[in-house]
């Protein structure tokens, strides 16, 4: 018989539209981060870590770069005979087939592969955080209080309270009350929305809410638990943590991988990071560049000046090229005297010779100032640059453009220029 | 494939002086992130052969960790896979491989069992690309017994220390010699055979009976005019590490453009055991010029013309030229070094100075490891 006390479940549905264009072709847990990683690896490593060894990952917006990177789990040594990783899109039924309409249904809609594994215990997982978790810890948290749910928290500075879910405990941290985006916080304790339940409640509390729409934990499952009056504690986490949803707080997680001492730092033995390595050879500096304050991935060549940036893997820097703050992803090539400046360049882009990105008068983003801010350039995967270039802040650039595309050959602050089609 | 691969990793070369002490050339560390080893396995994993025997004996630990899994060369199979071979004690034998021939002799159960109608031998210590199904190709068109993989060395370069061919226009091999004091040609054994799986086990049965254990020497050598032996001569990169100096230079080539290129992006890939290393950093200080830089590495100082490998710690005010620092090396502020190789593991206290003035000076330093 199978027997797993716990087993994960990790949320990699979602779409993180606040990413724009790094998001329009791949999911937000697959996106790269801070040079050979991609966001999906820190919880998958901590899944590892903590002793973790089956997980199931729930897909549905693009997929594809999602179920690459994971394969059969091999980079986390997640390929087991049993259990391991196993990826769990939505799927056809005699009725009600449906896509997941929320975080809580995307679990209703598997409650047999968690049957399958027979645990005392689930934890819910969302794939876009950046942080170190032992979940094991938490674990002994949980049990220690008999508790039927709990939920993970970090204390938040209270005048930004209001952006989080709060939880309102007593002084053992069980949970009295909690509050979706308060106005007025009573507590600054945030939900890092990272749960773990006992199977049997949570899978009841499924069954009985199954046919609310949208089934969600925040709005739905934790409620119905707390209205029935089952214990719930709060777990009070004090490590680095990183919601990575928006462009800017994304820019700012990988600027700050490159400080001497980073806050979350990733050459430390014991809690290692785990990734698929598509590219494995060193990189190669050529005489006349300089790099400083930045952390390159595997297989890059650097021709050329690069400062403050995070750097991915294969990636070719050409002559007389000035990078600074910026972020370049795996496989994109980039010309000679080119100058980029708080510029995040996707997956295998191509960027011809003389281009300037993040120049000029700052402007707001035309269609989606929500999403472009921040003086940021953003460069979606797979666009090709032509020579002699200049765009200004605020902008975006995706898919593949021509020098007719660029009046004067520039592209002013505040545009989106979109050739690739789908884009948000 | 037809063929099943085996892979001679036994040998220590006293010219690779202080490095061999911690390993066998086939584990030594090539390019920053690879091993010698990886090279001939992923020549084999990339000519589509499936099962492959390891056969190494001298200083094997840090080999046998390089091999603890065979995922990374894709051998991982439920067919063939990835053997690794040391020494045993059996009821008839309890000595250790003798030779080449020797050690394919106490393991003769693997050919034996094996269903393949060829064998690929390979060494550890060299450093190329080889679909060797062009050579099994070639070897059946030949009609050849075996055939050896060779090239043309340079005019004027010592080939004392490689086996020496003479070949006549067919390419049927005449003349070999191993080690020669004057060599009479400058066309040089790769060290890679091509072999009918029956006609090397009964081959290396009749060596056991006369007491012979030398591979290139009681087969290649002896049966030279009795067997139909061919070389197919090869033109692309290939370098045999054995020496200090020529590890050296082989590590030194990949800092060429066309070197680079021709391993790391030209199809096939060359695999290797992952690491799990976060991406090199460079602090403020950092200058890096026409070098190669691994993952895990903490850049602080100066590096020029080397190859720093996996999970390296140059400090502030540290000048490297010239050199290769091998894996985990933690170096400490204002130390200098020029023309050295840094043995992996070491500790370099700060303010040293080392210099190689004589070629190349090996640097076995154990001191204390500062935390990180």
């Amino acid at each position: 018989m199978i027997k797993k006390e716990m087993i994960a479940m990790l949320l990699a549905g979602g779409q993180g539209s606040r990413l724009g264009v790094l998001t329009s072709k791949v999911a937000k847990p697959a996106v790269s981060f801070g040079g050979k990683y991609r966001i999906i690896d820190f919880p998958l490593s901590n899944c590892i870590n903590s002793g973790v060894d089956t997980v199931g990952v729930l897909t549905q917006y693009q997929p594809l770069r999602l179920n690459t990177h994971i394969g059969i789990g091999i980079p986390w040594d997640l390929d087991r005979n049993i259990g391991g990783v196993t990826v769990l899109p939505p799927y056809e039924k005699m009725e009600n087939t449906d896509w997941y309409t929320g975080t809580a249904n995307a679990i209703y809609q598997n409650i047999d592969y968690i049957d399958s594994f027979n645990p005392e215990y689930v934890l819910i997982l969302s794939g876009d955080h950046i942080y170190k978790m032992d979940y094991e810890v938490m674990l002994d948290f949980h049990k220690q209080n008999k508790a039927e749910c709990t939920i993970a928290v970090m204390p938040v500075p209270m005048e930004e309270a209001k952006r989080f879910g709060i939880m309102i405990t007593d002084e053992n941290r069980k949970i009295t009350d909690f509050e979706e985006k308060p106005a007025n916080p009573r507590s600054n304790l945030a939900s890092m929305g990272i749960y773990i339940f006992n199977w049997s409640t949570l899978r009841e509390a499924l069954i009985k809410e199954e046919t609310l729409p949208n089934l969600d934990f925040g709005k739905h499952i934790i409620p119905y638990i707390h209205e029935k009056g089952l214990p719930m504690y709060a777990y009070e986490f004090n490590g680095y943590w990183k919601d990575v949803g928006t462009l800017n707080s994304y820019w700012e997680a990988n600027m700050e991988l490159i400080d001497i001492v980073p806050e979350f730092n990733l050459y430390e033995e014991y809690w290692k990071i785990y990734t698929r390595s598509e590219t494995l050879p060193p990189q190669y500096y050529a005489p006349g560049s300089v790099i400083e304050r930045s952390i390159v991935g595997e297989g890059s060549e650097i021709y050329g000046k690069v400062y403050n940036s995070v750097i991915g893997c294969g990636v070719t820097i050409g002559k007389d090229t000035v990078i600074k703050d910026s972020i370049v992803m795996n496989n994109t090539q980039i010309g000679d005297n080119c100058e980029l400046v708080k510029t995040i360049v996707a997956e295998n882009v191509t960027i011809g010779n003389n281009d300037r990105f993040g120049f000029g008068d700052s402007a707001e983003n035309e269609t989606d100032p929500h999403i472009y801010n921040h003086d940021l350039v953003c460069i979606g995967e797979k666009s090709v640059i032509p020579d002699g270039i200049t765009v200004g802040k605020n902008a975006c650039i995706f898919g593949i453009t021509t020098p007719e595309d660029y009046e004067n050959g520039s592209l002013p602050s505040g545009k989106t220029m979109n050739k690739a089609g789908d884009m948000r | 494939m037809r063929a099943i691969g085996i892979i001679l990793a036994g040998g220590n070369s006293h010219k690779m002086k202080e490095l061999a002490r911690k390993r066998a050339v086939g584990a030594m560390p090539i390019a920053g992130s690879y091993r010698a080893i990886d090279f001939a396995l992923s020549n084999m994993s990339n000519s589509h052969i499936q099962k492959v025997a390891v056969f190494t004996q001298y200083n094997a630990r840090s080999l046998n960790e390089h091999l603890s899994s065979s995922k990374w060369w894709d051998f991982g199979r439920k067919q063939g896979g990835l053997f690794v071979f040391t020494p045993a004690v059996t009821a008839e034998n309890s000595l250790w491989f003798r030779g080449t021939a020797d050690a394919i002799y106490q393991n003769l159960d693997f050919l034996k069992s094996s269903h393949e109608p060829y064998v690929v031998i390979a060494s550890s210590d060299c450093i190329y690309k080889m679909d060797f199904n062009k050579v099994l190709e070639y070897h059946i068109e030949k009609k050849a017994d075996i055939t050896v993989v060779c090239r043309d060395m340079p005019e004027g370069e010592n080939v004392e220390r490689y086996g020496t061919i003479k070949m006549n226009e067919e390419c049927r091999i005449e003349d070999f010699e191993e080690k020669p004091i004057v060599a009479k040609s400058n066309t040089i054994s790769c060290g890679i055979y091509v072999i009918r799986r029956r006609l090397l086990i009964e081959m290396i049965e009749r060596c056991a009976e006369e007491d012979r254990y030398d591979f290139v020497r009681d087969v290649l050598i002896r049966y030279k005019d009795q067997k139909r032996i061919f070389g197919y001569k090869i033109k692309d990169y290939w370098k045999n590490i054995a020496t200090v100096e020529d590890y050296f230079n082989a590590n030194m080539d990949f800092l060429k453009p066309e070197v680079r290129n021709y391993f790391f992006r030209q199809y096939p890939d060359i695999y290797s055991k992952v690491d799990d290393l976060p991406p090199a950093k460079f602090n403020v200080g950092a200058h890096v010029s026409n070098s190669l830089v691994s993952s895990g590495s903490i850049i602080n100082g100066t590096v020029e013309n080397s190859i720093i490998f996996r999970k390296t710690f140059i400090g502030t005010n540290c000048t490297i030229k010239n050199s290769i620092i091998l894996n985990d090396v933690y170096i400490a502020d204002n130390t200098y070094i020029e023309n050295c190789i840094v043995e992996s593991h070491g500790t370099i206290k700060a303010n040293s100075y080392h210099k190689g003035e004589n070629g190349i000076e090996i640097v076995f330093e154990d001191g204390e490891r500062y935390q990180m």
